[in-house]
């Protein structure tokens, strides 16, 4: 058996200079937050498509036959678009958001500040895995809306942006809310005070149009207004805006929500104390 | 300046505060490449800060610190590249098994994973029974292992350890501390706070003594317990009430 020196004699004890890759950074960073969902996949996949479900058999079944509401798709099929995309913007902000604050709660954040991390790779790893659960979600919902209804899918590409962009946009949101908050209490602020009421009140469950005024009005001012009706325009052909005017409102939130998180990376004391 | 002849680690007036109270106050130091250096104090000196702002952790308030020629601040990504850390503090990742993590944390610092070096810190730190183990059902000792190994997995220039062998068997310390040596031959530059001073006499060729924040002491080893045990130095240096040298 060879002693530990003439080990080390084999190893070299320094990564060479020009060995690192920004790239396999990304990855690692990328990889760590993917095995962190699925390694709770109870809670962060399978919960939702359940609570999903619930909502489709109550809203959908059980409610929807007696609700006309003058469009040209039936209740069900209006509101499916508005599901998928309440278990994507849910689960996308509720990625970020546990598993930054968790980490810092926990303190295993010092693992990742110490490592050479850029703001842009903390931004890109956090935001990507977030994404890719908020998608898997959103696929499982979709198909277990179709033993209910079918859709039309006026323009599947559009509603597969509509849904990144949806994704994206509210990962950012639960970085944020996790650099921001100081303990849990803080953290459920941002999920039962703005999240919940902006899902809630951005026509989910109803046109925004049929609203009375000034309510048609204030909901303009919801940016999942946007995200859903986009969403819903691409999947049904019907919608109370166009498909490029919700995709350029929500873009332009996701520009003002990155920077704000690339800001907090690189200078928030809230991180780095 | 170039990564191989620029000081491992240069302090220069450093002072950091928490809220009112100063944590580190105008220290300044430096520490050669290839170099085991304790950094040693009662609670509260300052130790920790000050390897918290070598490790980019938090921001200090006043004064420089450079790693190898690179400043912390300035150039966060190189400096990083070059520091292996382990924290005081124990620092729990559950969702992951720690033989899957150590692998991830390489990958952090943009290396391709490097088995045979993985396996032998796994092996000299006797974590091959826990590898598929999560840190919550390890024991305390057995948490500070990983992290040893943690810290040292990107293969660093500069080793940096906090209080390494707190509730560790001794049977691990001398298995850690051979270890140690053995890199530090290789060129590791090692930087070492302990409360076993008896382990800091052993191993450090120079010692620093922190007190209030400030520097109280720094020399070589033999020259500090030339007439006197490092004990009776460190009592006489840091029981004084305002932390001054003697």
């Amino acid at each position: 058996m060879s002693t530990l020196s003439e080990k080390l004699d084999r190893i070299q004890v320094f990564a060479p200079e020009g060995s690192h890759s920004a790239l396999r950074t990304l990855q690692a960073h990328l990889k760590r937050e993917v095995l962190r969902f699925l390694s709770v996949s109870g809670q962060t996949l399978l919960a939702p498509v359940v609570t999903a479900t619930l909502y489709l058999l109550i809203f959908g079944v059980s409610l929807g036959s007696r609700v006309d509401f003058g469009g040209n798709v039936t209740y069900i099929q209006f509101v499916v678009p508005g599901l998928v995309l309440m278990g994507i913007i849910n689960n996308a902000f509720a990625n970020t958001s546990s598993s930054l604050f968790i980490s810092k709660f926990l303190g295993s954040i010092q693992d990742l500040l110490i490592t050479p991390l850029t703001p842009w790779q903390y931004l890109i790893g956090y935001s990507v895995a977030a994404m890719i659960r908020a998608m898997l979600v959103g696929g499982v919902i979709l198909v277990v809306s179709m033993f209910f209804t079918s859709l039309p899918w006026a323009n599947p590409v559009q509603a597969l942006l509509m849904a990144l962009i949806s994704s994206f946009l509210f990962a950012l949101f639960g970085l944020i809310s996790a650099l921001f908050a100081k303990n849990f209490d803080t953290l459920s602020i941002f999920t039962n005070f703005l999240l919940m009421p902006l899902i809630y009140l951005g026509g989910l469950f109803y046109p925004v149009s049929q609203l009375p005024r000034p309510w048609n009005l204030v909901s303009q001012f919801n940016p999942l207004y946007y995200l859903i009706e986009g969403f819903r325009h691409a999947v049904t052909g019907e919608g109370d805006i166009s498909f490029s005017l919700a995709f350029g409102i929500s873009s332009a939130f996701c520009v003002g929500l990155g920077s704000g998180v690339l800001w907090m990376f690189k200078n928030s004391s809230r991180l780095r104390n | 300046m170039s990564t191989t002849t620029a000081p491992a680690l240069e302090i220069t007036n450093l002072y950091k505060n928490y809220g009112q109270f100063a944590a580190v106050k105008d220290l300044s130091l430096k520490i050669e490449p290839g170099e085991i250096f304790g950094l040693l104090g009662p609670n509260g000196a300052g130790k920790s800060s000050t390897i918290n702002l070598a490790a980019g952790l938090c921001r200090m308030e006043r004064g420089q610190i450079k790693v190898f020629g690179h400043d912390v601040v300035c150039e966060p990504t190189q400096t990083r590249r070059l520091i292996g850390l382990m924290h005081q503090e124990v620092v729990i990742d559950n969702f992951l098994p720690i033989g899957k993590l150590l692998q991830l944390h390489a990958g952090y610092y943009g290396l391709k994973d490097d088995s045979e070096w993985r396996e032998l810190l796994i092996e000299r730190l006797a974590l091959g029974p826990h590898i598929h183990k999560k840190m919550m059902g390890l024991s305390g000792g057995m948490k500070r292992r990983f992290m040893v190994a943690k810290a040292l997995i990107h293969k660093p220039r500069l080793l940096i350890l906090d209080e390494p062998t707190a509730g560790v068997d001794v049977e691990l310390r001398q298995a850690l501390w051979e270890f140690v040596r053995e890199i530090n031959r290789r060129g590791t530059t090692v930087v070492l706070t302990t409360h076993y001073l008896e382990e800091a006499q052993e191993l450090c060729g120079r010692i620093a003594i922190m007190n209030h924040g400030q520097l109280v002491a720094l020399d070589t080893t033999k020259k500090l317990t030339e007439n006197h045990k490092l004990e009776e130095v460190f009592m006489r240096l840091t029981s004084s009430a305002e932390g001054r040298p003697a």
